[in-house]
């Protein structure tokens, strides 16, 4: 028999191989920025609550590396991650909130109900910043340096597990 | 008997539900329901929204979800578009935040060629097979196989 007969079969076991290994792999539907190692853009929010003032690109610049975080009372893993943002915020980091179509009020009901470990909170009422920034939804954490380039992307809500990567992100980016 | 249907209606009713919590109640981007007052540049929208992906319904083009974000991603398009930008420039723009997953035309890249060259190099085999067969099977003096 001519080993040739083989190849078709060959083939069909790769795929077939390749098809199972997909099934075992667990579903990865996030979607990486690809405005990490790029400057942040330009943007300048209006206040999202009447306490606080809004947010814009210059507030990045000079000082420490801070935390970018993107929002909305409305999103149901970021009162998950609202405990871990406080802690972010004992340890001394500066945190800047930008809420996604969001109501003050319910902003204010929020910050209230969950805790406030914001400097600033800007409104973006149509997504703007977050199409600019790549993020796909809410929440995602951008760690931005003292020069406004962003240098690490957090898909999903804080977990207590990934508060040591932030630290580390935020301390790499200081240097 | 009675608790379990309710049981049951509240376990049907309950999937449904949940979407509608992690909702905002913010009216829509202006441009997101509404189309341009200039047709030509209406047809170049459009035609531009059928080829974006959406990011929160990740199997949809941005003409085709409901989500708050397709209606924002709508806006853009439509009010960069009016504002005399190309589509390949809001294309680019996209692109450049998102990458090839933003959109929902293939293209030929580093990545993908294989996609478009493996059914070609397919064909050209079964080609040659088919025209070797027949070739040998039509010639007066040739073995039968």
């Amino acid at each position: 028999m001519r080993w040739t007969l083989w190849i078709p079969l060959a083939l069909f076991l790769f795929f077939l191989g390749v098809a199972g290994y997909q099934l075992t792999q667990p579903k990865d539907d996030t979607i990486p920025s690809q405005m990490v190692e790029k400057p942040l853009p330009e943007f300048e929010l209006p206040a999202a609550v009447e306490t606080m003032p809004g947010a814009s690109r210059g507030d990045f610049i000079g000082g420490k590396p801070k935390l970018l975080n993107i929002w909305a009372s409305w999103c149901l893993p970021c009162i998950a991650e609202a405990k871990q943002l406080e802690v972010l915020e004992k340890q001394g980091v500066e945190i800047i909130g930008i809420a996604i179509r969001d109501k003050p009020a319910d902003v204010a009901t929020f910050l209230e109900r969950y805790g406030n470990p914001y400097t600033r909170i800007g409104a973006d009422d149509i997504s703007q910043l977050m199409l600019d920034l790549g993020a796909s939804g809410v929440p995602e954490t951008y760690v931005i340096d003292a020069q406004g380039t962003i240098t690490y992307q957090h898909i999903g809500d804080i977990r207590l597990e990934h508060i040591p990567l932030l630290l580390e992100k935020l301390e790499e980016a200081a240097q | 008997m009675m608790r379990a249907m309710f049981a049951s209606v509240a376990l049907i009713a309950m999937p449904l539900a949940a979407p509608g919590a992690a909702q905002d109640s913010m009216p829509p981007a202006p441009y997101a329901y509404k189309q341009l007052e200039d047709p030509v540049l209406e047809a170049q929208a459009k035609e531009l929204m059928a080829t974006l992906r959406c990011l929160t319904c990740q199997s949809q083009t941005i003409a085709d979800s409901d989500a708050p974000m397709a209606g924002d991603m709508r806006h853009q398009v439509r009010s960069r578009i009016a504002a005399g930008q190309s589509p390949a420039q809001v294309r680019e723009w996209l692109r450049a935040s998102y990458g090839d997953y933003v959109s929902y035309e293939p293209e030929v890249s580093a990545t993908t060629w294989p996609l478009f060259l493996i059914p070609l190099v397919f064909l050209f085999t079964v080609g040659l097979i088919l025209w070797r067969r027949l070739r040998r099977g039509s010639a007066p003096e040739g073995d039968q196989a």
